[in-house]
C-alpha cells in the first residue's frame, strides 16, 4: 500500500502497520528495544575481547622485538591507510546519521545514509584490497609468498634484526586486518539489508531498533580500525 | 505495568514431529534438545575414560596397542568431557529450561539465537567426533604449542576448528542469558529477589561472553601455525610457547567457573527446599557468584608456575588465586548453616547436593594445595591434579546436575521417577566416584605423572582401586539414564509441585504450557519462602507423587 | 605390585619443607572437609522431618558468623600463600656454589652433561650434599624434568635455557620423569637419578676416561670428524669459517630467495645431519651428511666448542 509521496519526510505513522511488532517473548515495546539494545552491547563485549587476543599476541611480540616491528611497519602503505580510516569515519557519520533518521522517520534520509555507509564501507574495502595486492607483489605475505625486502636484507647485516620477528608482524597485520574486514563485510551486508528491508517497507514501526543496533556494530567495527590503524601503521612514521 | 494474559494452550510436549523439535524456538525444548546432546557426549567421554582407565589397571601398555591410542584417548576424553558435556550441561539444559520459568518470562530475549546456539553446539560435536572416528587428536585438550603446531601427526586443525565453532554457541547462550536476566524480569522481580540459580548463571554468562573470544583467537593462531608453517608459538621459527599457555589459560581457567558456577545456582536451590528453609546469608551467597567470576579472570598462571614464566608473576597468581576460593567457601558455610533448625528429608536431589558440598570441599581445599607455589612445583602435572579437578567436576559439576535433573524431572516431564533407585544411584556414584578419585591424591603426591600410559610397578595399587571405582561409579550413571527414560512410561501426573518448592517455576504446569504462564505472575516477595513448622503436611502431597 | 609405596622418599634438602607445607594444608583440608561433612551429618540426623526437636527462630543471616568465616579462610590463606611463596623463593635461587650440569631433552630422552666432561642419557648422576644446578633446554616441544623424591620440577623449553637446583641429601635411586606431554613416548621419557657419596662421585665422574670439558671435547670431535678441513680456512673447498657465527642470523638459500635463520642449536645440529636442508647462501651444497655417524652426546659437545669460538669476531 503506497502512500508515500517523494515529499514526505517525517510525521505520525500512516497506518497501523507502522507501529513495531511485539515479539511473544517481550511484555512490551519498551522491553524490546532494551533487550535488544543490551543484546547487541554484550556481543560487543565479546568482540572486544576476540580482537583483544590479538593485540595482546601483537603487544608481546611488539614489545620484545620493536625494531623489526617498526621496520616491517614502514612497509605499510600509511597513506592508504589514512584514506581508509578517514573513509571509515565517514561512514560512522553516515551511519549515525542513519540511527537520527529512522528515529525521526525520515525514510528517505534513512536510506541515502544507509546507502552511503554501505558504499563507503565497500570503498574501504576496495583500497585494503589495493594495499594486499601491493603486498602480494612485494612478497610480504607469510605461508604464501613472503621474503624478506632486499633493503632489510642488507640493514640486517649491520644491525641484529631477527627476520622471524619480521615476518610475525606481517602474521598479525594479515590476521588482524582480514579479521577486520570480515566484520566489515558483515556490517555493509546487515547495512545492506536494512536498506533493503527499509526500501520495501519490511521492518516495522520505522526499524528504528534493528538501526539503532546496526549503527551500535557498524560504529564497533568503526572504533576497531581506530586501534588497527596506528597500531599496525604508524609505529615508526618518521623513519 | 499490567500482567499480559495468554490464551492457555497444551504442554510443550505435546507436539511430535521432527520439524517441531528441530525447528523449536522454544526454551524448553531447546532445553531437552541440549540434554540428548550432552548425555551423548558424555557416554563418549566416558567411554575413553573406560578404556584409559583399564589401561591403567597394570603397569605396562598392553590393552591398547600403542601409547599414541592411549594419547588420543586423553585427548578425546578431555575435549568432550570439557567443552561437549560439562561447559554445555547446567547452563544449556537446566539454565535454558528454568531462567524464564525462574524470572517469570515466557521465553529468552532471543529464542532464535538460541535454537542458533544448539546447532552450533551439533556441528562443533560433528566435527568432534568426525575426529574421533578418522583418526583422533593427540595433544592433549590443551593443545600446548609446539606440539600441537610443529609435531603432532594428528588432527589438530579439524579438533582446533571443531572447537572454535563450539565457542560462539557458549557466546550466544550466555549473551541470551544476560539479556534476558536484566530486561526480561517479571513485574516485582528485583535483583535480590531471583532465586540464587539465576544469580549463579548470570555469573556463569559474563564469563562465557568475556573469557571464550580469547580460547577462539588462541586455537585460530594454532591453526594458522599449523596451516602456514610460520611462527607465532613455534620457537624454532621466532615463536614464543608461553604466549600461547597464557592465551589459552586466560580462558580455560575462567572456563572450570562457567563448569561448576550452575552446580552451585542448583545446590542453592535443592537445599532450603529439603531443609524448608530460606538459604542463610542470600546476599552474600548471591555476591559471592559474582566475586567467583571476576577474580576467576586474575588467576591463569597458575597453571603456569613451572613453565618458564617469571617467579613474581608466579606470586601474584599464587596470592589472587587463594583470594578466588574464599567466595566458594563462603558459600560452602552458607549452604551448610541453611539446614541448622530445618525439618530435612534426603531425597535423592538432596542427596546429589550434599554430596555436592562435601566433595567440592574437598576438592577446592586441595586445589589451595596447588595455588602455594612451593608445592605445586612438585605435584604440578601430576594425578594430584588430576584427582582434584575430578574432585570439582566430578564430584561438584556432574553431581550437581545429575541433582538438578531429579528435582526439575517433574517440572520437566511431568513424571516423578522411582525415588528408591535415585538414592542407589546417588550412592553408588558417590561411592565409586570417591574409590575412583581419592587414591590419585596419593598418586600425584608419589610423583605419577598425568597422562602417562605406563609407570612403575609400585603405582599399581592405586591404580587398580581407582579402576575398581570407575567401573562402580560407570554403574551410578547408567541407572538414572534408565530409570528416568522409564518415567516416561507413565502418565504426567506428578503435579505442579511435588516438592512444595518455591519458585515461579512451580507455580505453573507440569509439563509448562508452551507460553510459560497463563499469566505473567507479580512479585510480592523474595525467594525461599519456606518454613520447617508444617512441614509433616507437605509429606502426604511429597509421598503421594513419588513411586 | 605388592611392593607399593604410598608417599615418597625425602631426597633433597627442601623436600622436607615442601612436605611440611603440604602436610599443613593436608590438615586444613581434611580439618574444613570433616567439619562441613559432620555438620551436615548431623543436621541432617538432628533436624530429620520426622524428629521434635526445637525449631524456633532459625537465623536468617548473621553477620558475625559471615566475619568469622570469611575472616577464618583469609588468614588460612594468607599463611599458605607466604609459606609457599617463601618456599618457592627458595627454590628458585641456586647458591653461587652450586655444580652445573647441561640438560636437554628431546622426544622421548634426556641427556644430561656435566660441564667436565661425562654425559649420561635417562641418567643423573649427582653427589650427596652439594647443590647442584640444571641448566636445560628442549631440541623439539616442551617437556619437564621432573624428579619426585627432590620435590623438584622445572618445565624445559625449546630456544630457551630453564634452570633448576637441588641439593641431594640422601643416598639412593630415584625416578625420574617427564611431567609435561609431549608426544607418543611421553610415559617413557624417564629414567633414574644416582645420588652418591661425593668421593665415589669424583671416581665416576673421571671414569669416562678424558678429564676434558664438553667444549675441549668437541674440538677434539671437530677435528676429529674432518669439519676442521673445511671450515678452518680450506684451500680446495669453500665453505664458512664458524667463528662468530653461533647465535647470529646465518642468510640461507631457498630457491631464488633468500631466508634468515638464527644459528642455534638446532640449525648447528641440523647443519651437521642435514646440510643440504639449509645451505648458506653462497655456498655450493657439497657439505657430506654425518646422520648416523655421531652421537647425540658427541653432537652436543661439537655444539659446545662451535658456542665456545661463537664470541669471538666473524672472519667473512
Amino acid at each position: 500500500m503506497e502512500t508515500v509521496t517523494t515529499h514526505r519526510a517525517s510525521g505520525p505513522p500512516a497506518s497501523p502497520h507502522d507501529e513495531p511488532i511485539l515479539e511473544e517473548q517481550f511484555d512490551d515495546l519498551e522491553q524490546q528495544h532494551e533487550a535488544s539494545s543490551v543484546g547487541m552491547w554484550v556481543f560487543l563485549a565479546t568482540e572486544v575481547m576476540f580482537f583483544g587476543g590479538l593485540i595482546a599476541a601483537y603487544t608481546v611480540y611488539r614489545a620484545t622485538s620493536p625494531r623489526e616491528f617498526a621496520l616491517a611497519s614502514q612497509h605499510l602503505n600509511v597513506g592508504l591507510g589514512c584514506l581508509n580510516t578517514v573513509i571509515l569515519l565517514g561512514s560512522s557519520l553516515s551511519m549515525a546519521l542513519a540511527v537520527r533518521a529512522a528515529q525521526l522517520q525520515r525514510r528517505r534520509n534513512l536510506l541515502w545514509c544507509l546507502a552511503i555507509t554501505a558504499a563507503l564501507g565497500i570503498c574501504f574495502l576496495g583500497v585494503k584490497a589495493v594495499e594486499y595486492y601491493q603486498e602480494y607483489r612485494e612478497h610480504l605475505i607469510p605461508g604464501l609468498n613472503f621474503q624478506i625486502p632486499a633493503q632489510v636484507v642488507a640493514k640486517s647485516t649491520r644491525l641484529p634484526l631477527d627476520p622471524r620477528r619480521f615476518e610475525m608482524f606481517f602474521v598479525l597485520y594479515f590476521f588482524m586486518t582480514g579479521l577486520h574486514a570480515f566484520h566489515l563485510i558483515v556490517g555493509i551486508a546487515l547495512v545492506s539489508v536494512m536498506a533493503l528491508l527499509t526500501w520495501r517497507r519490511w521492518l516495522s514501526g520505522s526499524g528504528e531498533t534493528q538501526i539503532e543496533v546496526t549503527g551500535l556494530y557498524w560504529h564497533f567495527v568503526d572504533v576497531v580500525w581506530v586501534f588497527l590503524y596506528p597500531l599496525l601503521y604508524l609505529i615508526d612514521v618518521q623513519s | 505495568m499490567s500482567a499480559v494474559a495468554v490464551e492457555f494452550k497444551e504442554d510443550y510436549l505435546q507436539a511430535y514431529r521432527l520439524k517441531s523439535w528441530l525447528l523449536t524456538t522454544d526454551h524448553k525444548r531447546i532445553g531437552l534438545l541440549y540434554m540428548a546432546s550432552i548425555t551423548f557426549f558424555f557416554f563418549v567421554g566416558g567411554a575413553a575414560a573406560t578404556i584409559m582407565r583399564l589401561e591403567l589397571m597394570t603397569p605396562k601398555g598392553d590393552v591398547l596397542s600403542s601409547p599414541d591410542a592411549y594419547n588420543r584417548l586423553f585427548t578425546i576424553h578431555g575435549v568432550v568431557m570439557i567443552f561437549f558435556f560439562l561447559i554445555p550441561s547446567i547452563p544449556a539444559v537446566l539454565g535454558n529450561f528454568l531462567i524464564p520459568l525462574m524470572i517469570g518470562a515466557r521465553d529468552l530475549a532471543f529464542p532464535i539465537l538460541n535454537l542458533l546456539s544448539w546447532y552450533i553446539l551439533m556441528i562443533g560435536g560433528s566435527i568432534a567426533i568426525g575426529v574421533l572416528i578418522f583418526g583422533g587428536v593427540d595433544t592433549g585438550w590443551t593443545f600446548y604449542t609446539p606440539f600441537s603446531t610443529m609435531f603432532s601427526n594428528t588432527m589438530v586443525v579439524p579438533a582446533a576448528t571443531a572447537v572454535f565453532i563450539t565457542g560462539f554457541s557458549s557466546i550466544l547462550t550466555g549473551l541470551n542469558f544476560i539479556v534476558t536476566i536484566h530486561t526480561m524480569r517479571a513485574p516485582g522481580m528485583t535483583w535480590f529477589r531471583l532465586p540464587l540459580f539465576v544469580w549463579a548463571l548470570y555469573a556463569t554468562s559474563l564469563i562465557m561472553v568475556l573469557g571464550t573470544p580469547v580460547l577462539a583467537i588462541a586455537v585460530a593462531l594454532v591453526a594458522v601455525e599449523r596451516l602456514l608453517h610460520v611462527g607465532i608459538f613455534d620457537p624454532a621459527l621466532g615463536g614464543d610457547p608461553i604466549l600461547f599457555q597464557h592465551l589459552f589459560w586466560f580462558y580455560s581457567h575462567p572456563a572450570v567457573y562457567i563448569m561448576v558456577l550452575p552446580g552451585m545456582g542448583v545446590v542453592a536451590e535443592i537445599v532450603p527446599c529439603f531443609s524448608r528453609r530460606p538459604i542463610f546469608g542470600y546476599k552474600l551467597i548471591a555476591f559471592s557468584s559474582v566475586a567467583i567470576a571476576v577474580l576467576g579472570f586474575l588467576v591463569w598462571g597458575h597453571h603456569m608456575f613451572v613453565s618458564g614464566q617469571s617467579m613474581y608473576a608466579g606470586m601474584i597468581f599464587s596470592f589472587l588465586s587463594f583470594m578466588v576460593a574464599i567466595p566458594s567457601a563462603i558459600k560452602v558455610f552458607n549452604w551448610t548453616a541453611t539446614m541448622y533448625k530445618g525439618s530435612i528429608r534426603l531425597d535423592t536431589p538432596m542427596l546429589y547436593a550434599l554430596g555436592f558440598i562435601g566433595l567440592f570441599t574437598m576438592g577446592g581445599l586441595t586445589g589451595l594445595m596447588l595455588a602455594s607455589v612451593g608445592i605445586d612445583v612438585h605435584v604440578h602435572d601430576t594425578y594430584l591434579v588430576v584427582a582434584h579437578f575430578h574432585y570439582i567436576m566430578v564430584g561438584g559439576a556432574v553431581m550437581a546436575y545429575l541433582g538438578g535433573i531429579h528435582f526439575w524431572w517433574p517440572k520437566l516431564s511431568g513424571r516423578m521417577y522411582s525415588e528408591l533407585l535415585g538414592k542407589l544411584s546417588a550412592l553408588t556414584v558417590f561411592i565409586g566416584f570417591n574409590l575412583t578419585f581419592f587414591p590419585q591424591f596419593v598418586l600425584g603426591y608419589l610423583g605419577m605423572p598425568r597422562r602417562y600410559y605406563e609407570y612403575p610397578a609400585e603405582f599399581q595399587v592405586l591404580n587398580v582401586l581407582s579402576t575398581a571405582g570407575a567401573s562402580i561409579l560407570a554403574v551410578g550413571y547408567v541407572l538414572p539414564l534408565a530409570y528416568l527414560l522409564f518415567s516416561l512410561r507413565w502418565p504426567p501426573d506428578a503435579g505442579p509441585n511435588p516438592w512444595r518448592a518455591s519458585g515461579l517455576e512451580w507455580q505453573t504446569d507440569s509439563p509448562p504450557p508452551v507460553h510459560n504462564f497463563e499469566e505473567i505472575p507479580i512479585v510480592t516477595r523474595g525467594p525461599y519462602q519456606y518454613s520447617p513448622e508444617g512441614a509433616e503436611a507437605i509429606d502426604g502431597n511429597g509421598d503421594d507423587a513419588s513411586r | 605390585m605388592w611392593n607399593f609405596s604410598l608417599f615418597p622418599d625425602q631426597a633433597s634438602t627442601i623436600a622436607k619443607h615442601v612436605d611440611a607445607l603440604y602436610f599443613f594444608e593436608l590438615g586444613i583440608a581434611g580439618f574444613f572437609t570433616a567439619m562441613i561433612c559432620v555438620l551436615i551429618l548431623a543436621f541432617a540426623a538432628r533436624y530429620r522431618r520426622k524428629s521434635t526437636v526445637d525449631r524456633s527462630n532459625p537465623p536468617p543471616s548473621s553477620k558475625t558468623l559471615e566475619i568469622i568465616w570469611i575472616g577464618g579462610p583469609l588468614l588460612l590463606g594468607l599463611t599458605m600463600f607466604t609459606w609457599g611463596a617463601i618456599l618457592f623463593y627458595k627454590m628458585y635461587d641456586p647458591p653461587a656454589d652450586a655444580l652445573e650440569v647441561y640438560v636437554v631433552g628431546k622426544q622421548w630422552m634426556w641427556h644430561a652433561q656435566h660441564s667436565e666432561g661425562r654425559a649420561e642419557i635417562n641418567e643423573l648422576h649427582v653427589p650427596l650434599g652439594r647443590p647442584i644446578k640444571l641448566t636445560m633446554t628442549s631440541q623439539d616441544v616442551i617437556h619437564s624434568f621432573f624428579i619426585p623424591a627432590f620435590r623438584m620440577k622445572q618445565d624445559v623449553l625449546p630456544g630457551r635455557y630453564t634452570t633448576m637446583w637441588f641439593e641431594p641429601a640422601k643416598i639412593g635411586r630415584y625416578h625420574l620423569f617427564c611431567a609435561e606431554y609431549c608426544g607418543t613416548n611421553h610415559s617413557a621419557m624417564g629414567g633414574w637419578v644416582y645420588v652418591m657419596e661425593p668421593v665415589e662421585f669424583q671416581q665416576w665422574l673421571s671414569q669416562a676416561g678424558t678429564g676434558a670439558s664438553m667444549a675441549e671435547q668437541g674440538e677434539r670431535l671437530f677435528v676429529q670428524y674432518h669439519c676442521a678441513g673445511c671450515h678452518r680456512g680450506s684451500q680446495t673447498v669453500h665453505a664458512p669459517r664458524l667463528e662468530g657465527v653461533y647465535g647470529r642470523p646465518v642468510p640461507v638459500q631457498q630457491g631464488k630467495e633468500v631466508r634468515f635463520t638464527l644459528a642455534d642449536y638446532r640449525y648447528i645440529r641440523d647443519s651437521i645431519l642435514r646440510p643440504k636442508s639449509e645451505v648458506v647462501a653462497g655456498y655450493e651444497p657439497v657439505m657430506p651428511s654425518f646422520e648416523g655417524q655421531i652421537t647425540e652426546p658427541d653432537l652436543l659437545k661439537i655444539i659446545a666448542y662451535i658456542k665456545s669460538i661463537g664470541a669471538k669476531e666473524a672472519t667473512q
